[in-house]
């Protein structure tokens, strides 16, 4: 019982990790309806940014954190102005190519700014005991405790801020949009930076369990896919959802059925599951209208 | 030159646009002048629809557009939202996913007076009860009458000086139109925002003109007072049909 329940908590931490991706992937979903297939390599490349702030230039470890999060987020906006923008109306299959652009320029970019040697990357909670003993480590509370903060802070912002308004308008309508006043290629821009902040999140709290390396997000990026899909892609709460479901399920699943071998497998088995059984996924919703 | 306040809300001079290459407005000349209300009329395809995004920036121009003496072909819609004129689209531009409330708080998106906006907000939910018994919906969930009043009341939340309409009858219940119509002129008598209307619907849109325009593919072919056109047995069976 204490193994499984072991088994559960440490789930759930990883999750966090699937559900700030996730969410990441729906916010580009909503205004490109697109996958970015960057999401995950995006995200390396921020915790490289975290790993030089700490390493070469000796920064305290929140002040990096909190760095690194704003030049993610620049990074970002940049990445949409500069190669997104001009694929708005491109064909289906040239958008895709410049996201998969996209992953082997960061991948590569990062290999050759920082190696491809694996690194290790700190924990800011160290190795102290966490109030759940032995079934968490300090490290998996503490990122469980960050990604909350981080999924509160952007349903807030969604949700209660005037900018999160003229986001959600922005992505969902840009003609109207722009009839009511929102510069919506800014908040599109804003979006990509958001998810890029995101994402730099995941990348600092995880990199510590799988250690700092160009393609350290690979297998992440598709657990936070199958999270996205497992919720519903159109559905924020849902991906954040299905990012922990993920987590959790995929740990069980590791320690009792399929092996620790295996276990990036159920990630393709849920992807394609959702993707025959329930496309839309389990919270993803068709909007309905009349006319 | 003129006072402020008594310079057109709108004057277009041989305003030519389209789509692609060809060119659907044909050199157009209208004007709105202070608190007037304008209605352009004519079929479908003359090119009523694309005046109004030629005017809002949304397609690409030749020719003069000016508000209130400032030039605006050219600038982006973002912009031209920002000196006060609304646009109430073909289609309505209902925000589906988004609640009634959240619908009507973009309208005011512009706005810094958050008294003003709230008073606005009162004022529009007083035009139209319906909204506020439906202020937490999804805006995807009302009838095309409310998506219709929900529209006009997102475009006043901006307190505009000129107010843009695109056919606010298409598809509506005579009853529910006549009362969006009534609700227009009370917003140009007690508000004072000029009004640009295109309607098919000529009987409506000219009851509550006092200026016409007759759009006939992509060229204006007559102009004058509503009522004197109202009047002209010869031009409403012509033109207008009935």
């Amino acid at each position: 019982m204490d193994a499984f329940l072991h088994q559960v908590l440490s789930g759930i931490a990883t999750g966090g990790i699937y559900a700030a991706v996730a969410l990441a992937l729906v916010m580009i979903y909503q205004s490109t309806h697109h996958v970015n297939f960057a999401q995950g390599e995006m995200a390396t490349f921020s915790t490289y940014i975290a790993f030089a702030l700490l390493t070469f230039a000796g920064l305290p470890y929140w002040l990096a954190f909190f760095l690194t999060i704003a030049i993610s987020l620049v990074v970002g906006v940049v990445v949409e102005r500069i190669l997104i923008r001009p694929m708005a109306t491109a064909p289906e299959l040239s958008a895709v190519g410049v996201f998969i652009g996209l992953l082997l320029i960061f991948n590569s970019v990062t290999g050759w700014i920082f190696e491809y040697t694996i690194k290790p990357f700190p924990s800011p909670f160290g190795d102290k005991a966490s109030p759940f003993g032995t079934f968490m480590s300090a490290h998996e509370f503490g990122s469980t405790i960050v990604t909350l903060a981080v999924l509160l802070a952007v349903y807030l912002l969604f949700r209660h801020t005037k900018i999160g308004l003229a986001l959600r308008a922005a992505a969902y309508n840009p003609t109207s949009s722009r009839l009511v006043g929102v510069r919506v290629g800014w908040m599109l821009a804003l979006g990509w930076g958001l998810a890029s902040a995101i994402g730099a999140v995941a990348g600092m709290m995880i990199a510590p369990v799988v250690f700092l390396d160009p393609n350290m997000m690979s297998g992440i990026l598709l657990y936070a896919f199958a999270g996205a899909l497992l919720g519903g892609i159109t559905s924020p709460l849902g991906a954040v959802l299905g990012g922990f479901a993920v987590g959790v399920i995929e740990n069980l699943g590791g320690a009792y059925v399929v092996g620790t071998e295996l276990k990036l497998t159920m990630a393709l088995v849920i992807i394609v599951g959702v993707l025959t059984i329930k496309p839309s996924g389990l919270m993803g919703r068709a909007v309905t209208s009349r006319v | 030159m003129p006072d402020a306040g008594t310079r057109p809300l709108l004057d277009t001079k041989g305003l030519k646009a389209g789509y692609g290459q060809s060119h659907v407005l044909q050199g157009i000349d209208v004007t709105v002048g202070p608190k007037g209300v304008v209605t352009l009329l004519g079929a479908n395809g003359a090119g009523k629809t694309t005046f109004l995004r030629a005017i809002c920036g949304m397609i690409s121009t030749e020719g003069e557009i000016t508000t209130d003496g400032k030039r605006i072909d050219g600038m982006a819609t973002e912009d031209i939202v920002r000196l006060g004129i609304a646009h109430v689209p073909e289609g309505r531009g209902t925000f589906m996913e988004l609640t009634v409330e959240e619908n009507l708080r973009l309208g005011a998106y512009v706005r810094k007076d958050k008294a003003g906006v709230a008073e606005d907000m009162a004022r529009v939910l007083n035009y139209f009860p319906r909204l506020g018994e439906r202020i937490n919906q999804q805006a995807g969930t009302l009838s095309g009458g409310e998506q219709q009043m929900l529209a006009i009341s997102r475009a006043l939340l901006l307190r505009p000086k000129l107010l843009l309409l695109d056919e606010p009858s298409f598809g509506l219940a005579p009853l529910i139109v006549r009362e969006i119509f009534d609700i227009m002129r009370r917003i140009n008598t007690e508000q004072g925002v000029g009004i640009l209307v295109v309607e098919q619907n000529a009987q409506l849109a000219l009851a509550i003109a006092d200026t016409a325009y007759l759009l006939e593919t992509g060229r204006i072919v007559m102009s004058g007072p509503a009522a004197d056109i109202r009047k002209d047995e010869a031009i409403r069976k012509s033109y207008l049909g009935y």
